[in-house]
């Protein structure tokens, strides 16, 4: 049923023309770099951060909205859209592994119970994205569930998807890897944090949505 | 010990996405691994999230998750097609669905060829000597 109401919807999004405002998801494991990301492309237009970023998972527990992002590529075509900054999905949330990054108990265990939450977001927010990027940590194992069943929930709903292999500035990252676990997906390799490659990811961003 | 629990997919065909996954999360929360004969479908697996998010507690921490599944670009035009009908019809029984407790399952590596499960190790309280 699911299946016949997003073919539906894309066909109707199609006869009509696209939507002149989108909405663009930034997904993927905990650590990844989706706030990083965010921030970077925030002030590369907007000149202003999003979200708060820390080496802790679970940073992000509540979704966060940047209504109004216009980009603009090298030929003068420009792009709208709202970009949505995601708790990191995960499959396993131990308030103890607060406690061992230096938390107290307490404050540990209220972050894992609105990391849970988070989570939980994330997952019914899927519906509403018109496009999203997978953002991944380059260092990590690709081939990790939650990965899998990100992109493959995207693809159940039509939803177009543009994987960012994250901190390529780590000697570890390997882009091959990444490439090789999704290979009927573009994958670009970034590093939000020391703004590299970040033109590609744009470039990249206009030919999923423009 | 490690137990391991598994599940035909007969057990679950019949059942309502709801129910297929409270099932499989309340063999896991008893500490057992499930293997599930195939998959849940795309969406399921996002509801077994869901709520094992839910019920994550002081006592439960969540699953590992795993899809043991063949590429499709293994199969020929034919025999995809074939598959796909087959799916449709019965449900999706190739392949196998590892669920365990994170509790008990400190990771599980998945590279195309081979699949690692990583168990955690018990801690045993060492009793001291009374002098």
């Amino acid at each position: 049923m699911g299946f016949l109401t997003n073919f539906f919807n894309k066909f109707f999004k199609n006869l009509f023309g696209k939507k002149s405002h989108l909405k663009l998801g930034l997904y993927g494991p905990p650590n990844g770099g989706k706030s990083t990301l965010a921030n970077r492309i925030c002030k590369d237009w907007l000149g202003e951060e999003l979200s708060t970023v820390s080496n802790i998972p679970h940073e992000t527990r509540e979704i966060q909205v940047k209504e109004q992002v216009n980009i603009k590529n090298k030929k003068g075509k420009e792009i709208s859209f709202s970009l949505v900054d995601t708790p990191g999905i995960a499959t396993k949330i131990d308030y103890e592994d607060f406690i061992k990054k230096g938390m107290k108990a307490k404050t540990a265990k209220k972050r894992a119970k609105e990391a849970t939450k988070g989570v939980i977001e994330s997952i019914r927010w899927l519906d509403d994205m018109d496009a999203v990027s997978v953002v991944l940590d380059a260092t990590q194992d690709p081939y990790s569930q939650v990965n899998i069943t990100i992109v493959g929930n995207l693809a159940a709903r039509n939803i177009p998807v543009l994987i960012v292999a994250n901190k390529m500035d780590l000697k570890k990252a390997k882009m091959d890897k990444v490439k090789a676990a999704f290979p009927q997906y573009k994958v670009v390799g970034v590093s939000a944090k020391y703004d590299k490659n970040i033109n590609d990811f744009y470039e990249h961003l206009f030919k999923l949505v423009g | 010990m490690v137990t391991f629990q598994f599940i035909p997919y007969h057990e679950i065909e019949r059942l309502t996405s709801a129910k297929r996954v409270n099932k499989l999360l309340n063999i896991v929360k008893q500490n057992k691994i499930v293997l599930l004969e195939g998959r849940l479908k795309k969406e399921e697996e996002t509801d077994l999230i869901e709520i094992t998010m839910e019920e994550i507690g002081n006592k439960f921490k969540g699953i590992e998750l795993s899809v043991i599944y063949p590429e499709k670009d293994q199969f020929s035009g034919f025999r995809r097609m074939k598959q796909g009908f087959v799916n449709v019809l019965l449900g999706d029984r190739q392949g196998m669905t590892i669920i365990g407790p994170a509790s008990v399952v400190k990771k599980i590596e998945q590279n195309p060829n081979k699949i690692e499960l990583f168990t955690k190790e018990v801690r045993k309280s060492s009793k001291r000597k009374k002098r």
